[in-house]
């Protein structure tokens, strides 16, 4: 790939895929206005759900899902081994995502439920960062493909890396989307991290939180929001539990 | 592609493939031929199980379809709509007229996605002799761009109508949570008419791919159309003769659990079943538009086809049929204004089935509720859990058809491959 007829370093990337929906995978394909652009600037060293190349020597492993069976922790560590850079992608890899919510079940008795007397193997889900050093994370539910292409960016020309210190909030009031509390209805956008331009109260839905907590969010006018307007603590306690970002207050 | 039938040399052979590429999930092909005999012919699914129905218990019903649209990152929308269809059936609510053509439209916009991610991206490869549609960029520019604008074309509506392509967020019990902007939508529709030369050129390159020859004859099931080719609710059929009502899904479904996969198998009539493109056209072909007809005639498929290969076809022809369905509906959108597209829910104890035709075939929804609106038991039958035991016993048959003098554990490691991706499998969804 040229720019001005000088010839630019392209990073070596793998996607690997754990447990989840490869939702996030798939944004990878998507935003196609800029696919062409973007596969240039890249080389694609492992993509099993959109490419039968396969190799090692890749720089930037993004880790697409959770982690929730000793086969998936050995090859998430040998990936760490190689990678200069891991990224997690995603809710599921950032924090585990839905499929986290399985810990609240006694995993014996879930197994009994969908398999009877033939079990299948399986522990509790972990994020990527609980089993190996995460160098950098993009929470979402999918991931937003524009911060990958922004880490794509920072390192081919090192422009800045995305971050969002605010919260959901400020992007709905960007685009001048009615709240979702004026709706009647709980949305965690005051406190959950900005980033994907807030697509879900535009849609009609307030936010569940996927991205995970903003910098220093003011949880007491929170939870006093939430209570003023109506909701149960119950209420807010699912919602904050859904996509497991908000451990800490739970 | 030739088949010379029966074995004139004695011929040895051996296929391993560990976490098959350009699907969705992780399954494993494992075959072997000694001295011209197929000994081993195995596709197993390894992913790991997520235990949604274990997760959706006691969760509200407001929770359901955005918990379930996780099954899936490819058909999440179809996921949402079957979610969404059980609970309101579970509660007796009926959504308004424009909600339900909403709703078609999304769908219409996640089967144009999905199917055309699977042709260019997932399978064409195969048959251009490369390892991903990467390279199509340089070599065939032209191909690439028709690829991502009617892709784009696809997630797009999918954004305006759902609210989002991946997980939708507009898509809720009672109806859809919103009438998209009267412009949007007809810029859409604009597109759309406008996508017709790509969908030709699209047409002529799937002509001059040769689909290799393989049939097995295969009991196929889907909603049965009643005045359209169906894709949301209704009686369910097969091709053996089969008819049951939506809720008595697990009629046609007889999952069961086999030791070397995560996924269950099902059957029906016979050992195994088939879903998808094919199992709706081979079941419904009378109902799709003239133009997908066409298409249909001018590509060779005629039903009931047995040919799982020819899959590929038949999503192709749906594209057709619902690029010029999505025109239609838009025109009646448009003329129905700002209609109402919520109905008021109130939960209340029950059950409730919701069939939905997803790209890869018929899913479905089961929910029980308590009177507080949450979930007390939760059932999801995925159409690639029904294809799953069906490839298996292809992969054999395909195995035996073409262990003959002159295959090579390359070509025939490339056309088991091609069988599988053939059903467009979604393998992490089949395990959920």
């Amino acid at each position: 790939m040229k720019h001005l007829n000088i010839e630019q370093k392209r990073p070596r990337i793998a996607v690997f895929d754990f447990t989840g929906c490869e939702g996030c995978e798939l944004q990878l394909a998507n935003k196609e206005e800029t696919l062409g652009a973007f596969l240039d600037a890249i080389e694609v060293i492992n993509y099993r759900e959109v490419s039968s190349e396969k190799g090692d020597n890749y720089d930037v492993a993004l880790i697409d899902g959770a982690i929730t069976r000793p086969d998936e922790i050995e090859r998430l560590k040998a990936i760490r081994e190689k990678a200069k850079v891991l990224v997690a992608m995603g809710s599921c890899a950032c924090f585990g995502g839905v499929t986290k919510l399985k810990n609240a079940y006694n995993l014996d008795e879930a197994n009994r439920e969908v398999y009877g007397d033939c079990p299948k193997e399986t522990i509790p889900t972990m994020a990527v960062g609980d089993v190996v050093t995460v160098d950098l994370k993009l929470p979402g539910c999918p991931v937003s493909k524009d911060e990958v292409e922004r880490v794509v960016q920072h390192l081919v020309w090192d422009l800045p890396l995305p971050t969002y210190a605010y919260p959901v909030c400020l992007q709905c009031k960007q685009r001048y989307t009615v709240c979702r509390f004026d709706m009647g209805e709980l949305c965690l956008g005051p406190i959950t991290r900005a980033g994907c331009n807030a697509p879900c109260p535009a849609g009609g839905l307030g936010c569940w939180g996927c991205r995970g907590p903003a910098e220093n969010p003011n949880y007491e006018e929170f939870f006093a929001l939430a209570k003023e307007k109506g909701f149960s603590e119950q209420e807010v306690k699912d919602r904050l539990a859904f996509f497991g970002g908000f451990e800490d207050v739970l | 592609m030739t088949t010379s039938g029966k074995n004139t040399k004695k011929i040895n052979l051996n296929v391993d493939v560990h976490h098959l590429t350009r699907v969705e999930g992780h399954g494993n092909i494992r075959v072997r031929v000694v001295d011209g005999k197929v000994t081993e012919a195995r596709w197993d699914i390894v992913e790991t199980p997520r235990f949604f129905e274990v997760m959706l218990k006691g969760k509200h019903y407001t929770a359901a379809g955005i918990l379930t649209a996780r099954i899936c990152g490819i058909c999440s929308i179809g996921h949402c709509l079957a979610s969404v269809r059980a609970s309101e059936a579970a509660f007796g609510v009926t959504i308004p007229e424009a909600a339900a053509k909403l709703r078609l439209l999304a769908k219409h916009g996640e089967t144009m996605q999905s199917h055309f991610l699977h042709l260019f991206f997932l399978a064409a490869p195969d048959f251009l002799g490369l390892t991903s549609a990467i390279p199509l960029k340089d070599l065939n520019p032209e191909v690439f761009g028709i690829a991502a604008r009617l892709k784009k074309l696809a997630n797009d509506i999918c954004d305006l109508v759902a609210g989002r392509t991946t997980h939708p967020v507009s898509l809720q019990v009672g109806g859809v949570a919103k009438m998209p902007d009267r412009h949007a939508l007809l810029e859409i529709r604009d597109r759309l008419e406008r996508s017709v030369p790509d969908l030709t050129a699209t047409v002529e390159l799937f002509k001059t791919l040769e689909i290799p020859e393989f049939v097995r004859e295969t009991e196929f099931v889907a909603l049965k159309g009643e005045n359209d080719y169906p894709f949301i609710g209704g009686r369910l059929v097969s091709t053996d003769g089969v008819e049951r009502d939506e809720s008595e899904y697990l009629a046609m479904t007889n999952e069961y659990v086999d030791k070397n996969n995560t996924s269950k198998w099902a059957k029906l009539s016979r050992e195994s079943l088939a879903v998808g493109a094919l199992a709706r056209l081979n079941n419904n072909y009378d109902f799709l538009n003239d133009q997908a007809k066409a298409v249909a005639v001018e590509l060779g498929l005629a039903p009931v086809c047995h040919a799982p290969l020819m899959n590929n076809v038949a999503q192709l022809v749906e594209c057709v049929h619902v690029v010029y369905d999505s025109i239609r509906l838009i025109d009646e959108l448009v003329d129905s204004g700002n209609a109402e597209t919520m109905a008021p829910v109130k939960p209340k104890a029950g059950r409730g089935v919701g069939a939905v035709e997803v790209p890869r075939g018929i899913l479905y929804h089961d929910y029980e509720y308590g009177d507080d609106g949450r979930v007390v038991r939760a059932n999801c039958v995925i159409p690639t859990t029904q294809n799953n035991a069906n490839i298996h016993y292809d992969m054999h048959a395909l195995a035996e058809q073409f262990a003959c003098e002159g295959m090579t554990d390359e070509r025939l490691e490339l056309l088991c491959s091609m069988l599988v991706r053939a059903y467009d499998p979604c393998i992490s969804c089949s395990v959920h």
